[in-house]
């Protein structure tokens, strides 16, 4: 018996799905006063690329999802700005809330979450 | 189903049927830089260099890319044999004649020139102007499409610039200089949406704005045109009699001066232009925004853009670094 699921991808909705995510979920960012600061000396148009680059690697897209261009990108907010586990519990919340806003199911929202959370130790430099 | 040719610089090679561009430029082992595969990173944009590339290989592209042909070579299944570009193109250049100078302010030249073909060229883009001896600088177009020999620039005098210096003082009628193809990504396009415009420039930041709004008006834009234009005090702003005669005219554009030091006068607001324009303007979905001047005034205006509600792909700026000297 040959059972096929869709990947959580496909569930989600694909690009259409991190295209509508990446818009409210940056916004979000943007307006969070607990981490905007490390978003003063972006290049908006970079930033909503890699933003985009992260939701398709957190929706379990196709990505190349490298833990050392994640270290070397946030290495300079960890050492100058203080970057730490708070910051990054924030990102994920707003991840979630923007989730909620599309209306996606819960146990969808954790599966991303989990997904998020593998790229935690990469991002602090740990 | 057949075999396509793809030519790109010298080379030229064959994409099989059910193959994607990507993958027949992969499989030759031609140069050129790709992520996702699959339409989302962008990373493998192309320019077809021979008309219209398909429009499935252009989804998600922003419109004035697509406008300029660009595509996403993971995308692109060829219909038919295509000529295409990757990474930037070579410059072309054509000559040109001065036939105007005459000071905006102080510190502003406006030079005429006239060039020896027409260009095609959008309201809002910049070419390089280069000097006989290849001493070149980026310049907006500050007037609209309708003249297509006969281009317009801002040109501000910067402290040490030697391109600015030497139009300030050197350049005179009659005499050559070379124009650049027209570039960047910060124009209008007559067939757009018919959504409202927001315009912010700073200092010189003001002539590829100008171009806009002269283009917008003259394809009767129906939405509404907002148009702010800062500097720190008001010698450093020009245009404006002319700016406010265009707003008597049409009852869909609106002229704000903006002055951030110093007593505003009557009519002129305090501020710089960017902090005022989204004060006055809390609201921008669906708005399309224009920005040129500093680089950090453009950076925060974006920001402060996206957050009042228009969308990335709706904010169009060129990161231009000669346009104004200050913040302000």
């Amino acid at each position: 018996m040959s059972e096929t699921t869709a990947t959580l991808y496909e569930q989600l909705g694909g690009e259409a799905a991190v295209n509508a995510a990446v818009d409210i979920f940056y916004r979000k960012v943007l307006s969070d006063h607990r981490i905007n600061r490390f978003f003063d000396h972006t290049d908006m148009d970079k930033q909503a690329a890699k933003q985009k680059a992260f939701l398709t690697m957190a929706f379990g897209g196709p990505n190349n999802y490298s833990g050392a261009d994640m270290r070397q990108a946030h290495a300079h907010l960890v050492k100058k700005l203080g970057l730490d586990d708070s910051h990054f519990d924030a990102v994920v919340e707003n991840l979630a809330m923007t989730l909620q806003e599309l209306n996606v199911p819960q146990a969808l929202i954790q599966q991303v979450a989990a997904i998020a959370e593998t790229t935690r130790n990469d991002v602090l430099g740990r | 189903m057949q075999t396509r040719k793809i030519s790109v610089g010298q080379r030229e090679l064959g994409c099989r049927p059910g193959e994607s561009v990507l993958d027949a430029l992969l499989r030759e082992q031609v140069e050129i830089a790709y992520g996702c595969r699959q339409g989302a990173c962008q990373s493998c944009i192309a320019r077809s260099l021979d008309g219209a590339p398909p429009a499935a290989a252009q989804a998600g592209l922003k419109d004035v890319l697509r406008h300029q042909n660009h595509f996403l070579a993971c995308l692109c299944y060829p219909e038919r044999d295509m000529a295409i570009g990757i990474g930037s193109p070579e410059q072309r250049f054509c000559q040109a004649t001065v036939t105007g100078k005459q000071l905006l302010n102080a510190e502003t030249l406006l030079l005429t020139l006239h060039t020896d073909q027409s260009l095609d060229y959008c309201a809002g883009q910049f070419v390089n102007l280069k000097r006989g001896d290849g001493l070149q600088r980026s310049y907006s177009i500050a007037n609209n499409r309708v003249h297509a020999r006969n281009l317009t620039f801002h040109i501000r005098r910067l402290a040490g610039g030697r391109f600015s210096a030497w139009a300030h003082d050197e350049l005179k009628l009659g005499d050559l200089l070379e124009v650049s193809d027209p570039q960047g990504l910060c124009y209008y396009l007559p067939s757009g949406q018919p959504g409202n415009l927001l315009l912010i420039g700073t200092g010189s930041g003001l002539a590829p704005l100008a171009g806009i709004v002269s283009e917008a008006l003259h394809h009767d834009h129906a939405g509404q045109i907002h148009l702010y234009h800062g500097s720190r005090e008001m010698d450093g702003l020009y245009w404006v009699e002319e700016m406010r005669g265009l707003a008597a005219q049409h009852a869909n554009f609106h002229y704000t001066p903006c002055v951030s030091r110093g007593d505003a006068p009557d009519g002129v607001a305090s501020g710089r232009a960017n902090d005022v324009a989204m004060k006055q303007l809390p609201d921008l979905k669906g708005w399309r925004v224009y920005l040129c001047g500093h680089p950090d005034m453009v950076q925060q205006s974006k920001r402060q853009a996206f957050l009042n509600g228009a969308k990335f792909d709706d904010i169009y700026a060129d990161a231009f670094h000669v346009a104004s000297a200050t913040l302000d």
